[in-house]
C-alpha cells in the first residue's frame, strides 16, 4: 500500500455515476452528416488542408497543425467534404469557429494509416508519430500531447490521471472496464518514451470494477494502479500528483518541473492506437447522460451530432431545458443539442430545471469561509469576491486569484449562493486584458523613444555633413560652380512649378471616397496621438 | 449561466435557523431556572428586530422578503435577549435591539458588511447607557422565596409593577460574577465567597446547567459544519489559561479557571457569540487569535475592570483588529513556497 496525501478542501457532491455506468460501451453508428472543428485542441487552431467537394476518406489529414501550439485533425470517416467555413462549436464564449463539415459515403473506408515500432524507433520519430496522429489530452484541457510528453531530465513518475471526480461521468471508467489492456499499452509506449522510475494509475475508489480490470492488465508491468478516496477535485492534475506523490506542482508551473508527468487515461488509449495500430484520434467515449430515457457511454466519431447521441441514449426527456458538456462542476452549457462531438466532449448532460435547478438569487456574503475551507488550491475566495466586486484587480492579484483552477467547489458550498467562480474568470479575463494592454503601451513607448532617438541621431548627422560641405564649399568654391548651383535650382523650382499645375490623383474623385480618405486621415492622425499618449 | 452547475449552498437563512435551534436547548434550561420571562425577552427582541431591519431595508431600497427571511436579525435579536438580564423592562429590550439593527447593522451596510457585531453593540450600549438595569438579575427559581409566576413577571417586564407587598430587590441580586468581584474586594477570599447560597459546584446555580446546554449547542453547530473549533476554542483557552495563572498565583484571590467557563458569557459568547462569520476573522491561523485574543480581554475585563463580564467588549475589541488579523494571517496557496507578503 502507497501513503496517499492530502489536498485542502475539496467537496463531496451527489456522484449520479450509476445512471450510465451499467451498460457497456456501445457504438454509435457513423453519422450521415459531420462537423469537424479545426480549434479542438489548446493553441493555435489547425490550418484546413481541405476545400468543399474534396473527397476524404478516414483518418486523412483535413487540418494541419498551425504553430508549436497546436494539432492535427482527421476525417473521423469517409466521404465528401461539403463546407469549410466558422460554425457554432461548443464552448462557452458562443463564438463560431472555423469547421470541416463531411457528408458520409457509407464506405468509411481508411485513408492509409500504419503503426510505428516506438521500441525500434527514435523517441522523436515516436513523438512526431503522435503529433502527426492529433492526439491531445483528453482530461479536458486537449492540451497536445507530444508537446507533454517532451520532458528532457529524469522523470521521477508518471501520473495517469483515471480520477474521472466529476460527476455523471463515467466514461474513463467503461474505458477502463473494458479495455484495460490497450490502456496498459498505451502507458508502455510512455513508459519507454519517458522512462520514469515509478508509473502510478490514480482511480477514485468509487470505481471497484475499473480499479479491479488495470490492477489485472497491468499486473508484472511495473504499473501500480492505486485507489484513492473519492473527493472532488482528485482528477485536477494538480490535486493528483499532489494526492499521490506528496509533490506541489509551483503555482503558475508545470508538473515536469517538480518531475512528474500526468496524462488523462483515455488519451493513454488514444497513444496506444496511434502508435500501435497507426490510427489518428477520430472517435472518443462519451457519457450521455442526465435527462435521457437510457444514458449510457457511446463510441462515437468526432464531429458527430450531439442530437444523434442523444437519439442513441433513448432521447431527451420532454422537460430538458438545455444541456451541459462535460461534468455539472466545469462543464460547458450549451443552449440546445444543436452542436457536434469533439475531442473535448467527454460527457453530455441533458438537463432540466428539476435535475440541475438553477442557483437561487445570491445573497451579500457573509464569510462563513465554507468557499475556503472547501478550496483545494487553498484561496481565499471570499477575499477576492470583495475586491473583485471593489474592482480591486491588483488586490485580486496579490490574493492570488491566478492560482484559481476554476473547479467550481467554492460555488457550489456558497451559502449565499454567490456565484465565485464568475467572479475568477471575470478578474482573470480583465487582468490578462490589462497586462496585454501595458505591454502594449510598453512596446508604442520603447518605439516612440527608438523614434525620437533616430530622429535626434539623423539631425546631428545632418548637420554635421552640412557643416563640413559648408566648409569644404567655402574652400574651393569658383564663380562657375556658383552659377552652375544657381541654374540647377532654378531648374528644380521651374519643375515643381510645372507638377503643381499637372491634375492631383486625390482630385475629382466620388464624395463617398473622398469621405473615405478623410477617415483614414482622422484615424491616422488619432492613432499617432494615441502612441504620443502612450509614451 | 456558467459552470458549477449544481449546488449546496442552503442559504443564509438556514444557517441563521440552524444557529438558532442550538441555542433552544439552554433557553430552556434558562426556563426552568428562571421562570419564563426570557420567552417575553426573545419575543420582544425578535418583533423589534424584524420591524426594524424590514424599516431600514425599505429606507435602503432593499428587497424586504429575503433580507428579512435570512434570519440574521432574529439571530442577532436572540443573542441580546439572553445577553441581557431576564425581566427587563421591555424598552430597554427594544432600544438594544434598535442600536443592534439600525446603527450596528444597516448603517454599516447591512448583511455582511458590518464591522461590529450587531448584538454586541446592543448590549454595550445598553450596558454604558442604563449599567442598573443591566446589572441586578433576577435571582434563579430555586434561591428565592419571593417567586414570581409568569403573569407577574409579564407585568413587571411591560408596566414596571410588582405585585403588592413585594419590591425589587426581593427578586434581584447580582449575578455570580459580580457578586464574587464584590466580595473579594470586601476582602473575603475566593472559598469564602463560593460558600455562598448562590454558587454551585464550579459555577453559579442554575446558570451552570445554561452554560452546559450552550456547550452542547456549539458542539451541535461543529458537527453541522456550520462553525469551526477555531474560535470557541482559542476564547476559551484564552480565558482558562489567563485564569490559570493567577489562580495558580494566588488561590485565595482569584478562582479558579473552570469557574470562568461556566459563568457569565463564556459559553454563549465562544460559540454562538464570537463565531459571528461576519465579524470574527476568517484565516484558521487569524481565527485562534481572535478567540484568544477575546479570551484573554474579558478576563482583565472581569478581573481587572469595573463591568461584571467582558465578553462583550472583548468581542468589540478583537473585532476592531479582525481586518488587520486576517491580512497578516493568509495561508500558504497551493503550489506557493510561502505565504506572500504581497498580500497586505
Amino acid at each position: 500500500m502507497r501513503t496517499l496525501h492530502t489536498f485542502h478542501g475539496g467537496i463531496h457532491p451527489p456522484e449520479h455515476k450509476s445512471e450510465s455506468n451499467g451498460r457497456p460501451i456501445a457504438q454509435a453508428p457513423v453519422p450521415r452528416h459531420l462537423v469537424v472543428s479545426l480549434r479542438q485542441h489548446m493553441g493555435a487552431p489547425a490550418k484546413p488542408l481541405v476545400q468543399p467537394g474534396d473527397k476524404v476518406l478516414k483518418g486523412q489529414l483535413i487540418g494541419e497543425p498551425a504553430g508549436f501550439i497546436s494539432a492535427a485533425v482527421h476525417a473521423p470517416t469517409s466521404g465528401t467534404v461539403t463546407a469549410v467555413e466558422p460554425m457554432t462549436v461548443p464552448h462557452s464564449s458562443g463564438l463560431p469557429d472555423l469547421c470541416v463539415a463531411i457528408e458520409a459515403d457509407g464506405e468509411d473506408r481508411w485513408a492509409e494509416h500504419s503503426p510505428i515500432d516506438y521500441k525500434s524507433a527514435s523517441p522523436q520519430a515516436v513523438l512526431d508519430h503522435i503529433r502527426d496522429r492529433g492526439v491531445v489530452g483528453l482530461g479536458g484541457a486537449v492540451f497536445p500531447t507530444h508537446i507533454k510528453l517532451q520532458v528532457n531530465g529524469k522523470l521521477e513518475t508518471l501520473v495517469i490521471n483515471a480520477a474521472e471526480c466529476e460527476p455523471w461521468i463515467t466514461s474513463d471508467d467503461l474505458l477502463m472496464r473494458e479495455r484495460a489492456d490497450e490502456i496498459v499499452k498505451g502507458i508502455e509506449v510512455l513508459q519507454h518514451l519517458l522512462q520514469p522510475a515509478e508509473t502510478l494509475v490514480g482511480i477514485e475508489d468509487n470505481k471497484p470494477e475499473a480499479i479491479a480490470a488495470m490492477a489485472r492488465a497491468a499486473e508484472g508491468k511495473g504499473i501500480d494502479v492505486v485507489a484513492v478516496p473519492t473527493l472532488y477535485p482528485t482528477g485536477g492534475e494538480k490535486q493528483l500528483i499532489k494526492i499521490l506523490t506528496g509533490k506541489e506542482v509551483p503555482s503558475g508551473g508545470r508538473p515536469y518541473q517538480i518531475g512528474v508527468v500526468c496524462t488523462n487515461v483515455a488519451t493513454v488509449y488514444s497513444v496506444h492506437r496511434a502508435v500501435n495500430l497507426g490510427e489518428p484520434m477520430i472517435s472518443r467515449i462519451v457519457t450521455v447522460t442526465g435527462n435521457v430515457r437510457q444514458p449510457g457511454n457511446f463510441e462515437a466519431r468526432i464531429g458527430t451530432p450531439v442530437d444523434e447521441l442523444l437519439q442513441l441514449a433513448g432521447g431527451a426527456l420532454p422537460d430538458t431545458s438545455r444541456y451541459i458538456m462535460g461534468g455539472p462542476m466545469m462543464g460547458t452549457p450549451l443552449p440546445n443539442s444543436g452542436y457536434h462531438v469533439q475531442k473535448a466532449s467527454n460527457c453530455f448532460i441533458a438537463a432540466s430545471d428539476s435535475l440541475f435547478p438553477p442557483e437561487p438569487p445570491a445573497m451579500p456574503c457573509t464569510r462563513c469561509t465554507h468557499c475556503a475551507e472547501a478550496c483545494p488550491v487553498n484561496l481565499r475566495p471570499y477575499e477576492l469576491q470583495w475586491f473583485i466586486r471593489g474592482k480591486n484587480f491588483d488586490k485580486a492579484r496579490a490574493y492570488n486569484v491566478f492560482d484559481c483552477i476554476e473547479c467550481g467547489c467554492c460555488s457550489y458550498v456558497c451559502s449565499s449562493n454567490i456565484p465565485l467562480v464568475q467572479y475568477f474568470r471575470y478578474a482573470k479575463s480583465e487582468l490578462m486584458e490589462r497586462d496585454r494592454e501595458k505591454r502594449a503601451a510598453e512596446m508604442a513607448r520603447q518605439r516612440s523613444e527608438m523614434k525620437q532617438q533616430r530622429l535626434e541621431r539623423e539631425k546631428a548627422e545632418k548637420a554635421a555633413k552640412h557643416a563640413a560641405a559648408a566648409a569644404a564649399a567655402a574652400k574651393s568654391e569658383t564663380a562657375e560652380d556658383k552659377a552652375a548651383k544657381q541654374a540647377a535650382i532654378a531648374a528644380a523650382v521651374e519643375r515643381a512649378k510645372a507638377k503643381k499645375a499637372e491634375p492631383q490623383n486625390t482630385e475629382n474623385l466620388s464624395p463617398a471616397v473622398q469621405a473615405e480618405i478623410a477617415a483614414v486621415e482622422e484615424r491616422r492622425t488619432k492613432s499617432g496621438e494615441a502612441v504620443n499618449e502612450e509614451a | 449561466m456558467s459552470s458549477p452547475h449544481i449546488f449546496e449552498g442552503h442559504g443564509v437563512g438556514q444557517t441563521m435557523f440552524r444557529v438558532m435551534a442550538a441555542l433552544v436547548p439552554g433557553i430552556i434550561v434558562y426556563v426552568i431556572a428562571f421562570g419564563p420571562s426570557i420567552l417575553v425577552s426573545l419575543a420582544i427582541a425578535s418583533i423589534t428586530a424584524v420591524a426594524v431591519e424590514a424599516l431600514m431595508l425599505k429606507i435602503r431600497d432593499y428587497p424586504v422578503k429575503p433580507f428579512v427571511f435570512d434570519g440574521s436579525v432574529l439571530l442577532t435579536a436572540w443573542l441580546l435577549a439572553l445577553s441581557i438580564p431576564p425581566m427587563s423592562p421591555w424598552w430597554l429590550i427594544v432600544t438594544g435591539t434598535v442600536i443592534a439593527v439600525v446603527f450596528a447593522k444597516h448603517l454599516y451596510g447591512g448583511l455582511g458588511n458590518n464591522l461590529f457585531n450587531p448584538a454586541m453593540v446592543g448590549f454595550a450600549a445598553l450596558m454604558i447607557s442604563f449599567p442598573a438595569y443591566m446589572t441586578h438579575w433576577p435571582a434563579p427559581m430555586a434561591l428565592t422565596s419571593a417567586h414570581l409566576g409568569f403573569a407577574d413577571q409579564l407585568s413587571y417586564m411591560l408596566t414596571g409593577s410588582l405585585p403588592a407587598g413585594m419590591d425589587v430587590d426581593a427578586i434581584n441580586m447580582a449575578t455570580p460574577l459580580d457578586t464574587l468581584k464584590t466580595q473579594l474586594h470586601l476582602h473575603h477570599t475566593v472559598s469564602e465567597v463560593l460558600r455562598m447560597p448562590i454558587y454551585d459546584v464550579i459555577g453559579g446555580k442554575g446558570t451552570v446547567w445554561i452554560a452546559v446546554m450552550y456547550l452542547l449547542g456549539g458542539i451541535y453547530l461543529w458537527r453541522a459544519r456550520i462553525i469551526t473549533l477555531h474560535i470557541p476554542l482559542a476564547f476559551l483557552g484564552g480565558l482558562f489559561l489567563m485564569a490559570a495563572f493567577f489562580y495558580l498565583k494566588d488561590a485565595d484571590h482569584y478562582v479558579a479557571p473552570w469557574f470562568h467557563l461556566v459563568t457569565g458569557g463564556t459559553m454563549l459568547g465562544a460559540f454562538f457569540i464570537a463565531t459571528d462569520p461576519v465579524t470574527a476573522a476568517s484565516t484558521p491561523k487569524g481565527k485562534i487569535i481572535f478567540g484568544l485574543g477575546i479570551g484573554a480581554l474579558t478576563y482583565v475585563v472581569r478581573v481587572l475592570g469595573g463591568y461584571p463580564d467582558g465578553v462583550a467588549f472583548s468581542v468589540l475589541i478583537m473585532n476592531a483588529f479582525v481586518p488587520l488579523i486576517d491580512a497578516y494571517t493568509q495561508p500558504r496557496v497551493f503550489g506557493h513556497v510561502k505565504q506572500e507578503e504581497a498580500s497586505r
